[in-house]
């Protein structure tokens, strides 16, 4: 039975070997030539210039994962204990946005976020400007909300916080419910019963939105591009520059990918282990 | 299966790439809204020679497209310095000029320019200058100056642009350098001009094409970009201005090459004679992009009547 099914893996065995194993391969390949196409270690050796972008893309990316995941496991546990018709509406509205184009919906934030924009007319309008003025005796004619690290984690949060809901929303609604009446019954209170059995069964979900928010995150190039407005430059504008920019080295933008890989391979390593450990001693 | 799949899989790869022996076709890359799309129809119907006509996003990219053999073209239109470049690597094959008779309809002051000097390997295909793009109402004389991209006075109120060539030309000129010296000295020194602006605060931003909203919205006081954009942001904002600074500026050409391993270059040659022979279309609108081909042109005028007639960013 399970000898047959395994057949229909197959396209799937082929797609990953040509269109990820192999890609892989290349980037290695390519990290460690020169451009002659020698063998060299000079492409890392350069890596400790771009230390600072290494750390203010990891820093930007964890603050992101960690806005996520408190929005994000609120609302689907939130979501996971209404009724089916709040699911399927709460559902669409998380949803809904995905189905605009990412860079539009960039574009878009740059239009509220501008010196100029939606966000600080408003401001403007209400006399919030004017009222932080005289606070603070200061003589702004708008808040810097764009080209700040802060509007960068801002949209990382709102393009990425489905990708937080989505896997702890499906894990937490398929709970088995009777573990909970159990931990009740037992005597534990609401409290108890969600850190000591909602909270660790749910662990996967967290762990997996995790990951899918912390990737993406810390390789973006356009979210940087267009609203930290490239003065403060992540690992993925630095990579793009050495394929497609005027830098245009791909042995050291390949050198750079390859780093960045492992550092994320060995958090998501890390992160699992602590997962699987905290899984276990509360079974125990 | 997993045969077949691999082959489904590299026939859908490989699909667009080989034709029938007898089709003719010519394969063009070039930029973003820069032809009117009615004369690649008017051309294959002419001449029977079906047109692949393709995009890149900038000259590094396409460089960057030529270098990996990802891009199988016949012509390209890149830009001046990327010419230069390309000629040195001998990745340009020589023109044959007897089959572009209509090159000599172009002006003589487009040949034989510093990347081409013999004029063996392009046909102009249109030009346009660099300068400062400025908001009257956010500053309190006009600019003249490249300073102006330089000076904490307008701290924060400034938009950079995100093209490494066209921003250290702003502070070669700014410095009273040549903007293609080699001279690594005077390089540094502009690179030093650069990041000291960028460390003082100056720079709002380093843009390309987000310097549209950001001009037409009042976000920014001062942007470097090209004139022909200058015109189209001026359309949402009557209050911008442009200027090509007193120290001078970059005036660039695009022009049409054929790639040395070109597989179709008679018909790329037919290509080229064809657009260099398109006449100026009258009115306004996207279609006068190539108004700056088959034209003799005017002396520089300090507002070039093209728009986007730049490298795409």
């Amino acid at each position: 039975m399970k000898n047959k099914l395994s057949h229909f893996a197959i396209p799937y065995v082929i797609w990953m070997a040509l269109f990820v194993v192999a890609p892989i391969i290349i980037v290695v390949i390519y990290a460690f030539s020169s451009a002659s196409g020698g063998f060299t270690l000079a492409n890392f050796a350069r890596m400790g210039t771009y230390a600072v972008v290494f750390t203010r893309s990891f820093k930007l990316a964890i603050i992101a994962t960690i806005i996520c995941l408190l929005i994000g496991y609120p609302v689907s546990y939130i979501m996971s204990k209404e009724g089916p018709r709040f699911q399927r509406i709460a559902m669409v509205l998380i949803m809904l946005p995905m189905w605009m184009n990412f860079l539009l919906r960039t574009y878009s934030w740059m239009s509220i976020l501008e010196n100029n924009g939606l966000l600080n007319q408003l401001f403007q309008k209400i006399g919030l400007i004017a009222l932080y003025n005289q606070v603070f005796g200061t003589d702004l004619q708008y808040f810097r909300l764009i080209n700040t690290q802060g509007a960068v984690v801002l949209g990382m949060v709102y393009n990425y916080l489905p990708f937080m809901i989505l896997p702890i929303y499906s894990v937490i609604i398929k709970l088995d419910r009777s573990l909970i009446e159990a931990a009740h019954d037992l005597g534990a209170n609401t409290f108890n019963v969600f850190r000591r059995v909602i909270l660790p069964l749910s662990l996967p979900g967290v762990l997996s939105g995790i990951t899918m928010v912390f990737v993406p995150s810390v390789s973006t190039f356009a979210i940087s591009k267009m609203l930290g407005g490239g003065t403060e430059m992540m690992l993925g504008d630095l990579i793009e520059q050495q394929f497609l920019g005027g830098a245009y080295n791909p042995q050291l933008g390949a050198a750079i990918s390859l780093v960045m890989m492992v550092i994320v391979v060995v958090c998501m390593w890390v992160m699992n282990r602590f997962g699987e450990g905290e899984e276990q001693a509360v079974m125990m | 299966m997993a045969l077949a799949m691999m082959m489904a899989a590299t026939m859908l790869l490989t699909g667009c790439g080989s034709g029938g022996s007898e089709e003719r076709v010519v394969n063009v890359c070039s930029w973003g809204e820069y032809i009117d799309e009615d004369l690649i129809y008017q051309f294959e119907e002419e001449t029977g020679i079906k047109v692949n006509y393709q995009t890149a996003e900038s000259n590094e990219a396409l460089y960057s497209l030529l270098k990996t053999g990802a891009g199988d073209y016949d012509v390209i239109v890149p830009s001046d310095y990327m010419i230069g470049r390309l000629i040195a690597e001998d990745m340009l094959a020589e023109l044959d000029y007897s089959n572009i008779p209509n090159f000599g309809l172009i002006d003589d002051q487009y040949k034989g320019l510093s990347y081409d000097p013999d004029n063996k390997y392009t046909v102009p295909y249109t030009w346009g200058t660099l300068g400062i793009i400025y908001n009257t109402t956010m500053v309190d004389e006009p600019i003249t100056s490249w300073d102006a991209m330089f000076d904490e006075k307008y701290a924060g109120q400034v938009l950079m642009i995100r093209n490494s060539r066209d921003a250290l030309a702003a502070a070669l000129l700014d410095l009273g350098y040549d903007i293609n010296t080699t001279d690594e000295a005077q390089i540094r020194e502009a690179y030093q001009l650069l990041s000291g602006a960028k460390n003082a605060g100056v720079y709002q931003a380093f843009v390309m094409d987000e310097v549209f909203q950001k001009m037409e919205g009042g976000n920014a006081a001062i942007a470097m970009y090209y004139a022909g954009d200058y015109l189209t942001m001026l359309e949402n904002n009557p209050d911008l201005a442009y200027v090509v600074p007193q120290e001078g500026s970059n005036w660039f050409v695009d022009a049409m090459c054929v790639l040395k391993d070109a597989q179709h270059k008679e018909e790329a040659e037919e290509w080229i004679n064809f657009i260099a022979g398109t006449d100026p279309p009258p009115g306004n609108g996207r279609r006068h992009l190539l108004a700056a081909i088959g034209w003799p042109f005017p002396p520089l005028p300090p507002k070039p009547a093209h728009r986007h007639c730049h490298p795409r960013p």
